[in-house]
């Protein structure tokens, strides 16, 4: 593989920061987020994904502002990472129209345009063709860009996930499969819905390039995502990367998690990417104690800003109710 | 005429066999389930029955053949009274046996085009003086999709026999050959699959046109189309429009019973963030479709099966472009209103010819688009007629007559005379046997009787 030196993750200290601020930054965001919640400041759903940054975080490294990105409803994560500002995700939970999607999504439909951000498609699987269609006009246009899934293992239960990598697959286009195992769809465990819990090898089945990574590891994440990447933009096809992950809390809201046990909770929380990853690179001499504190510091400001924001954001007028339901115009 | 009998397939990738044996001899009598012969592969045997009854009229391949190839003929089946003879100009043949019929989607080529119907475009919309050209539904549509390539590189159609096969009906005919084949994309049978390519094509900046072999597969569709394509513009507070197309045969063909048949109208027209479309004439199929494809937003466009080979006035314009929105009215008159689309116009103007005879002069409003619906013509229509009568395929319950019944109660309600009447598809799933799904369709007697009822002359 040409390149592959290049591709590989590149851990200076200031990249090793930088990992490890991005996954704060999602974790800061969403305990707050569910603290909000209980003070009925956000309402409907709300789907958290502590425990799973790395695998955001780590994808995000390989990707340019060119590319395309298609995540599911536990998208704040991917939204932050991919540089979405947190004040304007922080009103959309709140449904201000300084949101992201002026207040019309809430947390599963936030939306960037200019960061090339499509959802927050609350659908299961509803995302996976959407990714492959961006795909193709990626391929179209020869633009040279590449477009992200993000979906949940529950989704490979669906036909849609079938489809989708079949098409990707069949016409070669440049799309990264990225499939978030965090063992339960729901409050349904893997080994339950699935006669092949390997996810990867169904992908593998339509030869796709596939691997198994541990998503709790946001540099084995980000390796991966590098090498996928690197082969999309050579042209070789879609690549898919399940990423073994494991979500610490509940599926939403509104989940008293009676399908596990507490003690497989803890077990995993054992493995939390930010405080492996922390304690790790303090080993390795790429971060000093005193960073890691004053990432801590740098975080907390930026989510109280992001509160203090959205608490002053306003409620789109009602006159604007029907504001955006079609593009106006026609037969331009 | 005499029948092939094909050699069957004993497995989906049986190719050739070995003829075994024959159980029949030429003059047999032959009824349907008889076993007529025995084939072989290495791996099983099989027993060939007979699906038509006859009489053996020839035995074409004889037993102990090897290498015999899948539907080739082995035996001519004679009708009572016909003889051997006739034999040099058998019918198409049917594979015998297990051998599955070919799959029930495409119905091949439609019947050879009829002489120009009624449908001509509004005045308004074509200047005095215009050439007009007679071409079929079909042609229109080709050539509406042709010219929008032509003039948007970013424009594509995408579906399931769009290009090799040139459209199951069709209606894609020349498309590859002009534009290649990564303009004009063949997809396997995978509608959820690619209705969401065509949204993501759309994000993506491209202009789809999503053809669903008929509108009864884009069920499995459905999901990409209202939680994707309708709702994302709104979702994203007006971040992401979805310009595509999603185009193909709606409604009852013929005698393809409750799968293949049935009206989408009312369930597309029900969701805020489609437009939907439904044109009965080539002119409108032309310059509608057109439209469709400059939309930014998304747009379903129900055509009819059994109109692709309808011959219409169609006006020789460069870039003969229709705006999606405006009714039709296809034939002025004082006493009644009939508002139809798509195939029940011409059910309307046949209807308003007979309430004529009687001296009945009924107006008949094509709708040709039903989200957004041209209250305004239909409410200026009923201010002069005072007079109401809706005509549609789909049933009755939460159809486009109820909404537009409703919408006369709140836009005309001191205007009519008598209370709107529907005349729908009766409700029930479309039969096959022809005497019940002729019961099940809306006739020209029935509009006739509605319209008569509301004129209080029944």
């Amino acid at each position: 593989m040409t390149g592959a030196t290049m591709d590989k993750p590149h851990l200076t200290r200031a990249h090793a920061r930088e990992l490890l601020h991005q996954m704060q930054r999602i974790r800061s965001f969403e305990e707050k987020c569910a603290e909000l919640y209980t003070q009925e400041k956000i309402r409907g759903f709300l789907h958290l994904y502590i425990g799973q940054e790395a695998v955001a975080v780590g994808v995000m490294q390989a990707l340019e502002p060119r590319d395309g990105i298609v995540a599911t409803y536990r998208e704040h994560g991917h939204a932050l990472a991919r540089g979405l500002d947190m004040g304007r995700v922080m009103a959309e939970m709140y449904g201000k129209q300084e949101g992201s999607s002026r207040g019309r999504g809430g947390s599963m439909h936030i939306f960037d345009a200019a960061g090339r951000f499509y959802g927050g498609n609350a659908i299961v699987g509803g995302g996976l063709p959407i990714a492959v269609g961006l795909g193709l006009a990626e391929r179209m246009r020869a633009s040279g860009a590449v477009c992200v899934a993000f979906f949940g293992e529950g989704a490979a239960a669906e036909g849609e996930f079938h489809e989708s990598l079949n098409l990707a697959a069949l016409w070669r286009l440049p799309v990264l499969f990225v499939c978030e195992n965090n063992l339960y769809a729901m409050g349904t465990a893997l080994r339950l819905s699935e006669s092949e819990p390997e996810i990867w090898r169904k992908a593998a089945s339509y030869r796709i390039a596939a691997e198994a990574v541990n998503g709790m590891d946001v540099v084995a994440v980000e390796a991966a995502a590098r090498r996928a990447v690197h082969s999309l933009r050579e042209g070789e096809g879609p690549f898919f990367i399940e990423c073994r992950t494991y979500r610490f809390r509940a599926h939403s809201m509104f989940d008293a998690q009676l399908y596990r046990q507490k003690a497989e909770v803890e077990e995993w929380k054992k493995r939390c990417p930010i405080r492996m990853f922390g304690d790790w690179a303090i080993a390795a001499g790429l971060l000093h104690p005193d960073e890691i504190e004053a990432i801590g510091h740098e975080v907390e400001a930026e989510v109280a800003a992001a509160v203090r924001f959205a608490e002053a954001g306003t409620w789109e007028p009602v006159a604007d109710l029907r504001r955006d339901v079609m593009t106006p115009g026609e037969a331009s | 005429m005499p029948i092939e009998i094909l050699m069957p397939a004993l497995s989906p990738t049986m190719t050739e066999g070995k003829l075994a044996k024959w159980n029949v001899k030429k003059g047999d009598a032959i009824s349907a389930g008889m076993v007529l012969a025995e084939i072989e592969t290495d791996k099983a045997t099989m027993e060939v029955e007979a699906v038509d009854e006859g009489v053996l009229g020839e035995i074409l391949v004889p037993a102990g053949t090897e290498n015999v190839a899948v539907n080739t003929p082995i035996a001519l089946l004679l009708e009572e009274g016909e003889d051997a003879s006739a034999a040099r100009s058998p019918k198409p043949g049917r594979t015998a046996g297990a051998a599955p019929p070919a799959a029930a989607r495409p119905q091949g080529a439609a019947p050879a085009p009829a002489a120009p119907a009624a449908g001509a475009p509004a005045e308004s919309e074509v200047p005095p003086g215009t050439a007009m050209r007679t071409m079929t539904v079909r042609e229109a549509l080709r050539d509406a999709m042709a010219e929008e390539m032509r003039r948007d590189p970013s424009v594509f159609l995408m579906g399931e026999e769009v290009a090799e096969y040139q459209g199951a009906y069709k209606v894609s005919q020349g498309l590859l050959d002009e534009f290649g084949a990564s303009r004009v994309i063949d997809t396997p049978i995978t509608e959820q699959g690619f209705a969401g390519l065509g949204v993501g094509a759309a994000f993506g900046g491209l202009r789809p046109i999503v053809e669903f072999m008929t509108m009864n597969f884009a069920m499995q569709a459905i999901d990409q189309i209202i939680n994707s394509a309708a709702k994302t513009l709104y979702m994203s507070g007006g971040q992401m429009g979805c310009p595509i197309v999603f185009r193909g045969p709606n409604g009852a063909a013929a005698r393809v019973a409750a799968q293949h048949s049935q009206c989408y109208a009312s369930w597309y027209a029900h969701c805020p963030g489609l437009k939907v479309v439904a044109p009965y004439s080539a002119a409108d199929a032309k310059g509608l479709l057109k439209a469709a494809i400059r939309d930014p937003n998304p747009v379903i466009f129900l055509e009819n099966e059994i109109l692709y080979g309808r011959s219409f006035e169609v006006p020789e314009i460069d870039d003969f472009v229709l705006p999606i929105g405006k009714a039709r009215i296809a034939r002025p008159g004082r006493d009644v209103t009939i508002v139809a689309f798509s195939i029940m116009v011409g059910h309307a103007l046949a209807a308003a010819e007979e309430l004529a005879k009687e001296g009945i002069e009924a107006e008949v409003i094509d709708l040709r688009s039903l989200r957004p619906l041209d209250l305004d013509t239909i409410v200026a229509s009923v201010q002069r007629t005072n007079r109401l009568v809706s005509v549609e395929e789909g049933w009755p319950a939460c159809g486009i007559g109820s909404e537009i019944a409703a919408l006369m109660m709140e836009h005309a309600f001191d205007h009519l005379d008598a209370p709107v009447l529907r005349v729908t598809g009766k409700d029930v799933p479309m039969p096959y046997a022809a005497n019940l799904e002729k019961l099940a369709l809306p006739q020209v007697a029935d509009v006739v009787a509605a319209a008569k009822t509301v004129c209080y002359r029944a």
